[in-house]
C-alpha cells in the first residue's frame, strides 16, 4: 500500500504545469471549465503532439511513449485542472486510439495511430441515435456490404463533436441476427460524400453536438475495425476507457478554484464569505468529495496499470465524478445568491459567469458517456454480481 | 500508488477475520453487552497469544514490531466482527500514547503489561461540553508536593470502570480554555477518590462518567511534559481517528456484504430482489460510499504511518465515513425490510456501533471545519 507519488511522477506533474502555465501566460489558452470536451485549438493541440503527450501510453511501436497509465492519468488531471482546449486530441487518445490499438489492422495501425500521436487526426464518437441512447445496442444506422464497400445508412445523434477529421462509428452489419451480434465499428472520413452534419445546441448553447446524417456513404472495407459482426463485444472496452478518465471528475475544478477564491475575497458584514459557516461547510464539504473521487480516479489507474480493464470500477468513477461535478456547479450558483444568475460578460457578473454556465452544462454530465443509471447497473451486476431481470 | 494490501498485509486479514468469524460470533456480543465488565476473559488470552495487544509495540517492549497499517487491517476486522472489550482503550488510547510520548520507564512499565494482557488503559478526554478541543478542558490538576491533585468529571471514557490507569487530559496551567497549560496524567484507576458510572449507550459499548475527587497523582506519572500537553493530545486523537475509521470501514463492509447477500436470496415476487433495478442502484450507491471509506482511511493510515502530515487527509477520512455510514446504513436497512429491524437479525450491531462512531473522537461537522481550515478559507 502506498498512496504517494514517485520522485519521477511529481517531476512529470510540474513539467506538465510548467508547460500549461507558460502556454496560458503566451495567451494560447484562457483557463476555463467545462471545455476538455469542447474547446478547439490546433495550435494547442499540436504543441501537446510536439511534446510527446499525445498517445502518451501507446505502445512505442506506434510512436507512443509506452508510458503507464498512471502517468496519463497525471497528465490529464493537470489538463482539466487547468481547463486547456484538448478536444482536438482528447477521444482519439482516450478512446479511438485504443480501439485501433486493440483491433485494428495493421494497416490501420499504420495509417491512423501516427497521425493521432501527431495531433494531426481528431475523432467525433457516433454511437447514439433518436432511438438508441441507453439501448446502443438497438441502434438501427446500416452498413450494407456492396464488394469493397461498406454503404452507410442512417443517422447518429448527440454526435460529439463538431469539425473532426473522422467519426468512429458503430454501425449495422447484420440485421438478420440478435441485436448485439450484427454490429461492427468503423472509422469513416467525414469529407465522403453522402456525410451531412448538423450541429446541435445545448442548453449551455455549446455546439458541439450534432446530428450526423448517412446517405448512401461508401466506405471501404479496409476502415472496418476488427471484425464484422463483433463490434458490441469491441465497443465494450472502449465505453470502460471512456468512463474511467479523471475528466469525469475535474472537468470543471477551474471554477471550483474559481469559487473559493471569490469566497475569500469577497465580504459581506465586514468578514469574507468564507468565513460564513454555511459557505465553509459547503465548500468543505465539496472538497472532501473531490478528494475522495480523486482516489477513485488514482484507483482505476493502478488497476489498468496491472492490465485489468476496468468496467465496473470505471462505471462506478464515472457515476460517482460527474454526481460531484453537478454538486460543485450547483453550489456555486448558490454560493453567489443573486449574482449567481448573471451571465456572461453582464454587468456586475462574478467569476466570469462561470457558475450558470457550467450549471446549465452539468446536466449533461450525468447522460453523455453512460447514463449514471445504466452505470449503476453495470456496479451492481458486474461488480456486486446482482441478477439481471 | 499502489491501493493493494501486501501479501502478508492480506494473510493478516485473513486470519483475523477467521478468528473473529470463530471466536467472536454475535452470541458472545450480545451477551458482551449485559455483561458488566464487556469482555471475554477467554477470548481475550488467545488475543494476546496472537500477539494482538502488542501488534505495534516494538519487540523490546514485548510487542510484534509490526506497524500502524497492520493494526489497521485488524481494526478493521474488529469492527466488522462488533469485538466488544477494551482493545481500542488499552491499545489505541493508552499503549500507542505511551510509546510515543513516554520516558523510557513508562515504557518499561505499562507496554510489556499490555501487551501481555494484563492490564488495560485507556483515556479521558471529553467532558460536559463533549467536545475534543482544548477549551473544553476544565477538569483541574494543580500541584500539591510531590504529586497533583486533579479535580472534575469527564464523559464518554471507554471502559473506564475495568481499566487499570485512565490516561486524564487536565488543564494544569492558570488560564482557562487555552492549548497551553494542558497535562496528560497516567492515573492509577484504583485510587481514592475516583468513582465511575458506566452510561447507557447506543453502541451498547462501555462508556463511563469519571469523577475525580481530590485524586493524587505521582508528578512522575506525567505523560510527556508539564503544561505543554495539548500537542500529544491532538496526535492521540488523530490516530485515535483513524482507528476508529478503520473500524467503520469493517461495518461499512459488513453491512454492505449483507445487503447483498441478501438481495440475491431474498424472493419476491418471483425473482430475487436484487434483480430489481432500485435495489442495484442502492447496493450500487453502498459500494461506492464504502470503497470510498476505505481509500480515505487506508491512505490517512499510511500517511500516519510514514510519519507524513495528515491532518487534513484524516479529517476527510472521518467527516466522509461517518457519512457513508448513515447512506449506507439507511439503505441497508431498506433492502433488508422488516426483518432487519429485528434484534434477532445482526443488522441492529452495526446499526448502533456505527452511528455512535461516527461521534466519536468527532464527528463530520467537526472534521469539515477542520478540512476549511486546511484550505484556508
Amino acid at each position: 500500500m502506498d498512496f504517494k507519488f514517485t520522485e519521477e511522477q511529481e517531476k512529470f506533474r510540474q513539467e506538465v504545469r510548467d508547460f500549461l502555465e507558460e502556454e496560458i501566460r503566451l495567451g494560447t489558452f484562457v483557463p476555463k471549465p467545462d471545455v476538455w470536451m469542447t474547446a478547439h485549438s490546433l495550435e494547442f493541440t499540436r504543441k501537446v503532439a510536439a511534446k510527446g503527450w499525445i498517445g502518451l501510453n501507446y505502445p512505442k511501436e506506434y510512436g507512443g511513449q509506452g508510458r503507464s497509465w498512471m502517468d496519463r492519468l497525471i497528465l490529464t488531471e493537470e489538463m482539466v485542472r487547468y481547463g486547456a482546449p484538448t478536444a482536438l486530441h482528447w477521444f482519439g487518445d482516450r478512446q479511438v486510439g485504443r480501439s485501433i490499438l486493440a483491433y485494428g489492422s495493421e494497416e490501420q495501425k499504420r495509417e491512423l495511430l501516427p497521425k493521432i500521436i501527431k495531433g494531426e487526426a481528431s475523432f467525433a464518437l457516433g454511437m447514439s441515435e433518436p432511438e438508441a441512447g441507453s439501448d446502443l445496442a438497438s441502434l438501427k444506422t446500416r452498413a450494407k456490404e456492396d464488394g469493397d464497400y461498406f454503404i452507410i445508412d442512417g443517422q447518429k445523434v448527440w454526435t460529439t463533436g463538431r469539425d473532426r477529421n473522422y467519426i468512429y462509428l458503430i454501425a449495422r452489419t447484420d440485421p438478420n441476427v440478435p441485436k448485439h451480434k450484427g454490429l461492427s465499428e468503423f472509422v469513416v472520413d467525414t469529407t465522403l460524400p453522402g456525410v451531412t452534419i448538423r450541429p446541435l445546441v445545448t442548453i449551455a448553447g455549446e455546439e458541439e453536438f450534432n446530428e450526423v446524417f448517412f446517405d448512401g456513404v461508401r466506405v471501404h472495407k479496409k476502415w472496418m475495425l476488427g471484425e464484422k459482426n463483433r463490434g458490441w463485444y469491441q465497443i465494450a472496452s472502449q465505453l470502460d476507457f471512456e468512463r474511467a478518465g479523471i475528466e469525469r471528475l475535474m472537468g470543471n475544478y477551474p471554477l471550483f478554484e474559481a469559487i473559493i477564491k471569490f469566497a475569500k475575497e469577497t465580504k459581506r458584514d465586514g468578514k469574507a464569505l468564507s468565513k460564513e459557516s454555511s459557505i465553509r461547510e459547503r465548500l468543505a464539504q465539496l472538497r472532501i468529495e473531490l478528494d475522495v473521487g480523486r482516489m477513485f480516479a488514482y484507483w482505476v489507474a493502478t488497476l489498468m496499470d496491472k492490465g485489468h480493464v476496468p468496467n465496473w470500477e470505471a462505471a462506478m468513477c464515472k457515476a460517482y465524478s460527474t454526481a460531484f461535478e453537478k454538486h460543485l456547479s450547483s453550489a456555486a450558483v448558490e454560493i453567489l445568491g443573486l449574482y449567481g444568475q448573471l451571465v456572461s460578460d453582464s454587468k456586475y457578473v462574478p467569476i466570469e459567469g462561470m457558475a450558470p454556465h457550467s450549471y446549465l452544462v452539468s446536466k449533461g454530465y450525468s447522460l453523455q458517456g453512460g447514463t449514471t443509471e445504466i452505470l449503476k447497473n453495470i456496479v451492481a451486476q458486474r461488480g456486486l454480481g446482482l441478477p439481471r431481470e | 500508488m499502489n491501493f493493494a494490501l501486501s501479501e502478508e498485509q492480506e494473510m493478516l486479514r485473513t486470519m483475523a477475520r477467521d478468528f473473529l468469524t470463530n471466536k467472536c460470533p454475535k452470541t458472545l456480543v450480545k451477551e458482551m453487552e449485559i455483561d458488566e465488565k464487556g469482555y471475554s476473559p477467554q477470548l481475550w488470552k488467545e488475543m494476546v497469544e496472537l500477539g494482538w495487544m502488542g501488534l505495534a509495540f516494538p519487540e523490546k517492549y514485548g510487542g510484534a514490531g509490526m506497524t500502524f497499517l497492520d493494526m489497521a487491517i485488524l481494526l478493521e476486522e474488529m469492527g466488522r466482527a462488533c469485538l466488544p472489550g477494551p482493545f481500542f482503550s488499552s491499545v489505541i488510547l493508552g499503549g500507542l500514547p505511551i510509546l510515543e510520548f513516554g520516558s523510557e520507564e513508562q515504557k518499561q512499565e505499562y507496554l510489556l503489561k499490555i501487551a501481555k494482557g494484563e492490564k488495560n488503559l485507556t483515556l479521558a478526554i471529553a467532558e460536559s461540553d463533549a467536545r475534543y478541543d482544548a477549551a473544553s478542558i476544565a477538569v483541574k490538576a494543580t500541584a500539591e508536593g510531590n504529586a497533583y491533585v486533579i479535580n472534575g468529571t469527564k464523559l464518554f471514557v471507554p471502559d473506564a470502570h475495568i481499566a487499570d490507569y485512565l490516561l486524564c487530559v487536565a488543564r494544569t496551567g492558570k488560564q482557562a480554555k487555552t492549548e497551553s497549560g494542558i497535562t496528560i496524567f497516567i492515573a492509577d484507576a484504583k485510587s481514592p477518590g475516583i468513582s465511575y458510572t458506566v452510561l447507557k449507550t447506543l453502541g451498547r459499548d462501555k462508556l463511563c462518567e469519571v469523577v475525580f475527587n481530590r485524586v493524587k497523582v505521582p508528578k512522575e506519572n506525567i505523560l510527556g511534559q508539564l503544561d505543554k500537553g495539548w500537542d500529544a493530545v491532538k496526535r492521540i486523537i488523530e490516530r485515535a481517528t483513524v482507528a476508529k475509521c478503520c473500524e467503520m470501514t469493517g461495518n461499512l463492509q459488513q453491512m454492505l456484504d449483507m445487503t447483498v447477500s441478501y438481495a440475491k436470496e431474498r424472493i419476491q415476487f418471483e425473482r430475487p430482489i436484487g434483480s430489481f433495478q432500485i435495489i442495484q442502484h442502492y447496493c450500487s450507491d453502498m459500494l461506492t460510499d464504502v470503497q470510498g471509506a476505505r481509500f480515505s482511511t487506508y491512505q490517512a493510515a499510511w500517511r500516519l504511518n510514514e510519519g507524513l502530515p495528515c491532518t487534513k487527509e484524516i479529517a476527510v477520512a472521518k467527516a466522509w465515513t461517518g457519512q457513508a455510514f448513515e447512506r449506507v446504513n439507511a439503505l441497508s436497512h431498506q433492502v433488508h425490510g422488516a426483518i432487519g429491524f429485528t434484534m434477532d437479525h445482526d443488522l441492529h450491531f452495526y446499526t448502533m456501533r456505527g452511528k455512535a462512531a461516527a461521534a466519536t473522537f468527532g464527528d463530520a461537522d467537526f472534521y469539515r471545519e477542520v478540512v476549511a481550515q486546511e484550505m484556508g478559507l
